[in-house]
């Protein structure tokens, strides 16, 4: 009991930072059509911006603050700009090919600019561990948990009550009748790319830790958001949730209960089963949008 | 076909068999190297750029090709028998994994394959016994044609290149066939091809699977050139690999794959005095190509060719553009 | 608070490292108008190898800047050139073709045994002797004139190790993690060897992946067995990750491994958390040898990070040449390889070796090595284990 309680523990923490990841790839996919293969990259760089910013002298908090204004000028920003806006008439296909490019750019220039091996990064909790029915508890997982949650939670809160939030919804269903009631579709998919850069820093700022910060990180964690975002729906934002959130239990329970050589295989074999069975996602919706 | 076109590829089918000459093992390697992926690549641009589809399990494929023909290779079987059933096979896997796939939407594809490429990896790894897990196979017998050995480095190259031409026909074949011509109306308009009769979700799928066949060949080669296969080099890096060098090339076009694979094969060579910045300057460049020519190097080529011959007519079967 | 202080001094590496690389671009590109020596070095510089080998192409590079400094081999100046295997062993083939058709006297590398065992056939073939930093233990196994380890197998390390385990912690029933990568599968195929020769009984056989984010399940599956120790088999990083969580659930059965479980790179990133671990290293810069001490320091200095035991095969293997060079009096590859088989170099004469080294018939190494256990974030060197 203790063993399925520490598993179930650590697997919602570690799948509730695969959904942040999940959930930045849906909302680029729901506002312009972007199936980003860079986004493991994006989880992975900002692990960087506050080393950088650490190495320039500043302690960890103004350095995580420097990281945000960075990714969100470099990944949200310039990532739509020079990136996606000039190719979204061109279909998606070429930004599909742009995006592959783009993360084997910024792996390389992290590798060649700042090292290879993997580097340690301060944790934002303390290093404390609690015993809880016979499992160990950090205040790291717990902390993971909550600042993911409170962070979907937030965009959910933002999306549906406020009122750039229901444009952004309305710029996202349908752009062409969204421009005709007024709503500046341009800016509203800026806010989305923002986002998506704001949530991939606060990813990286939580799993950096554990994980360590090293070049190669979003080969492993994109592919995870990707299941994630499938598993999910990949058009609804509480689906990416719980896609993280059962990807990140599925992989340890496999690891403990099936077999650890084909633990990597469990949600895979989830995927390919969603896929068939149920392909618009768990919890997706089926109109989604006309591909 | 003109005159001029068949003139072309003759001198160009002489300029392959004329390149190693001459030359070092390395070079002659790495040519063989490029005419393998050519035609793994050519199969992938079947399935992207005719029928617009996403595959990233080429890499995959082309590592079912590469263990059944080392597997039945080490236990005496002729390549030429083992490359057969290594096409089939491709075949088959690619008919069983794009049927359920293409049955949904559209750019499911895309999402089957790349989780196929991955559990194919942990298969190839973890049943050591048929495969040698992650030590791999080593020893794989380079075969004989007409009683000529291909041991040496130029030997395999003829032969290379001899599997590379067959596949550039059998392509060029399929794509002349009414079947073929097919995609072409579906690209332009997939409505008006529905209307006239096509049955698109057949036709995609079996370009799929004949794209698939082709990695297939490729992995086929790759087993006695390279006389060592372990699971890492068909994992789905690879596949984006190679989905890089259809699009960097062209995709639709016919020698588009041809292009892209020499790109990135000749890439490191090019780009040496850069030192270890050769795959910065690389993805920076595929980000370029692809905001300024989305159609890839040959549609640079072709945008740039009717700046001076204004009259000619752009490619408007490229206009829609793909879906993934 | 600790780990914040390290990473400042990390912190500048980005733009250091941007100006050592363009420095060291320039230096290599200058080199060959008065050299004559080629050395060809193959490592993985992109792909899953790209950590492990970069760590090993900046030790041969140190080595042959530090050599060139001092006037060469022979008086001749080395011009390194830098070959990228991808990882890929087709493209290691090539790269080895290539070097080889450049004309290199002898070549460094590769580190990732899948592509050894490969290009090592085309070295053969070519004849020029091959100093790699693989560790599985059939690159020995083939008859190859021409191959050398930088390290010995883990076919020899591990034993050593194992005998370790049974003579002096008496142990019996032992759990086993590794990593499902072929390094991690040589070191594992060794011990289940060494194993059943000291009776040990096998309560749990973990296989790990590579660049696995979370390995609580895997410390939840230790927990639950009884065992005396865990023969834990992972490279650094994932070295790093496991004690994290091995202390974070509390595991107290004492942790054994490899340079790779208690290197310096691994108690940097786990910290703490590395306390208690031991195993056998093959060279450690806290085994009181100073040159080692030196070199350890000097390539931080270079390169701003802490070189993993990659780093120091490299650099080992940049003065091996050149001091087998200098014993045969030319430059001559066959000279080389064939002084290699059943030569011992010592520090006194060749002090870049660090440390004294001897080949055998079939490029096999043997060295000194310890028994070490991390204490306050050192190593410590429990036992020296003599040369087997």
């Amino acid at each position: 009991m203790a063993e399925l309680i520490q598993i179930l523990i650590s697997g919602l923490a570690a799948g509730s930072i695969y959904a942040l990841a999940a959930v930045g790839f849906t909302l680029l996919w729901q506002a312009s059509q972007t199936i980003n293969f860079a986004q493991g990259e994006f989880v992975m760089l900002p692990a960087f911006f506050v080393l950088v910013g650490m190495g320039l002298g500043l302690p960890m908090w103004p350095a995580i603050g420097f990281a945000l204004i960075l990714s969100l000028l470099i990944l949200g920003a310039l990532f739509k700009k020079l990136v996606v806006e000039p190719m979204l008439p061109h279909g998606t296909l070429p930004l599909v090919i742009a995006t592959i490019a783009l993360g084997l750019l910024m792996k390389e220039s992290v590798k060649e600019f700042y090292g290879a091996t993997a580097q340690p990064f301060p944790a934002i909790f303390p290093q404390k561990v609690y015993q809880f029915a016979g499992a160990s508890v950090s205040v790291q997982d717990i902390g993971n948990l909550a600042v993911s949650m409170l962070a979907i939670g937030g965009l959910q809160l933002f999306l549906n009550r406020t009122r750039t939030g229901r444009c952004m919804q309305a710029s996202a269903q349908n752009p062409a009748v969204a421009e005709i009631l007024g709503v500046d579709v341009k800016r509203m998919v800026m806010y989305t790319f923002l986002i998506n850069a704001a949530l991939a820093t606060i990813a990286s700022v939580l799993i950096s830790p554990i994980y360590l910060a090293k070049f190669s990180n979003g080969e492993t964690l994109g592919l995870v958001a990707f299941i994630a975002a499938i598993v999910g729906g990949f058009n609804q934002i509480r689906g990416a949730l719980v896609g993280g959130l059962l990807i990140g239990v599925i992989d340890n329970l496999s690891a403990v209960y099936v077999s650890a050589e084909y633990r990597s295989a469990m949600p895979l074999i989830l995927l390919i089963a969603i896929i068939l069975l149920r392909p618009q996602g768990l919890l997706g919706t089926k109109e989604g949008r006309a591909v | 076909m003109t005159r001029i076109r068949i003139i072309l590829i003759a001198l160009g089918i002489a300029a392959l068999v004329a390149a190693p000459i001459g030359q070092g093992n390395y070079i002659i390697y790495t040519l063989t190297s490029w005419l393998l992926f050519s035609i793994s690549a050519m199969g992938l641009n079947l399935t992207l750029g005719y029928a617009g589809q996403v595959s990233l399990a080429q890499a995959g494929f082309m590592g079912i090709g590469a263990y059944v023909t080392a597997l039945l290779t080490l236990a005496g079987v002729p390549w030429i028998a083992a490359a057969l059933i290594s096409i089939t096979s491709c075949f088959a896997v690619g008919l069983l994994l794009g049927w359920p796939a293409l049955r949904v939407q559209h750019h499911f594809l895309a999402f089957v394959t790349l989780a196929f490429n991955t559990l194919l990896f942990l298969v190839l790894r973890n049943e050591e016994e048929i495969t040698g897990g992650s030590f791999g196979l080593v020893g794989m017998p380079r075969p004989s044609v007409f009683g000529i050995a291909t041991d040496s480095n130029l030997n395999f190259y003829y032969f290379a290149l001899a599997c590379f031409l067959v596949s550039a026909f059998v392509m060029w074949w399929i794509l002349r066939s009414p079947w073929g011509r097919a995609f072409k109306a579906l690209r332009e308009n997939p409505i008006r091809a529905e209307s006239l009769g096509l049955k698109i979700r057949r036709q995609t799928l079996l370009a799929f699977a004949i794209g698939s066949a082709f990695g297939g060949l490729a992995g086929a080669l790759q087993s006695p050139l390279v006389q060592f296969i372990e699971p890492g080099s068909f994992a789905l890096i690879h596949s984006l690999k190679l989905l890089l060098m259809v699009v960097v090339g062209g995709a639709g076009f016919f020698f588009g794959p041809m292009l892209g694979a020499a790109v990135v094969i000749l890439l490191p060579e090019l780009l040496r005095f850069t030192e270890g910045y050769y795959l910065i300057i690389y993805s920076a460049l595929v980000i370029v190509l692809m905001v300024f020519s989305p159609q890839g190097l040959i549609g640079l080529g072709q945008k740039l060719w009717n700046q001076f011959r204004p009259r000619h007519e752009t490619r408007r079967d490229m206009k829609k553009g793909f879906q993934l | 608070m600790q780990n914040r202080v390290r990473t400042r001094e990390e912190g500048n590496t980005m733009f250091r490292t941007l100006t050592a690389s363009a420095a060291t671009a320039l230096a290599l590109i200058a080199m060959p108008a008065l050299a004559e020596l080629k050395i060809g070095s193959i490592v993985e510089l992109s792909g899953p190898g790209a950590a492990a080998g970069t760590n090993f192409r900046d030790g041969v590079r140190m080595g042959f800047e530090e050599i060139n400094a001092a006037g060469g081999i022979l008086g001749e100046q080395v011009a390194v050139t830098e070959y990228d295997s991808q990882t890929d062993p087709q493209v290691s083939r090539a790269m080895v073709q290539k070097a080889i058709d450049d004309g290199v006297v002898a070549i460094t590398g590769t580190v990732f045994s899948s592509s050894t065992v490969v290009n090592m056939l085309v070295a053969k073939q070519a004849g020029i002797p091959q100093f790699t930093g693989s560790e599985a233990p059939s690159i020995t196994a083939m008859n190859n004139p021409y191959i050398f380890r930088t390290a010995f197998g883990s076919q020899k390390g591990v034993p050593k190790m194992a005998k370790y385990m049974a003579d002096e912690m008496g142990v019996k029933k032992v759990a086993v993690v590794w990593a499902n990568t072929e390094f991690g599968k040589g070191g594992h195929e060794s011990f289940l060897k060494e194993a059943e020769a000291h009776g040990f009984e096998i309560v749990a056989d973990l296989p790990t992946e590579q660049a696995q984010t979370d390995f609580s399940a895997d410390v939840v599956k230790l927990k639950g067995i009884e065992a005396d120790a865990a023969f834990v088999y992972l490279t650094e990083e994932e070295s790093a990750r496991f004690l994290r969580e091995a202390r974070k659930q509390g595991v107290t059965l004492p942790l054994v491994g490899e340079t790779t479980l208690i290197g310096h790179k691994v108690i940097e990133l786990a910290g703490d958390a590395a306390n208690g671990a031991m195993g056998h290293v093959g060279l450690t810069p806290d085994a009181n040898i100073p040159a080692m001490t030196e070199m350890v320091e000097k390539f931080k200095a270079k390169f701003n990070y802490t070189p993993d035991h990659n780093a120091i095969k490299g650099y080992t293997a940049a003065y091996t040449i050149k001091c087998v060079a200098e014993m045969v009096g030319e430059a001559d590859s066959q000279a080389i390889a064939d002084k290699m088989h059943g030569l011992t170099l010592t520090v006194a004469e060749c002090p870049g070796v660090l440390m004294d080294v001897s080949w055998d018939e079939t490029g096999e190494m043997s060295r000194e090595s310890f028994f070490v256990e991390v204490q306050d974030g050192k190593q410590v060197v429990k036992a020296i284990l003599p040369p087997n």
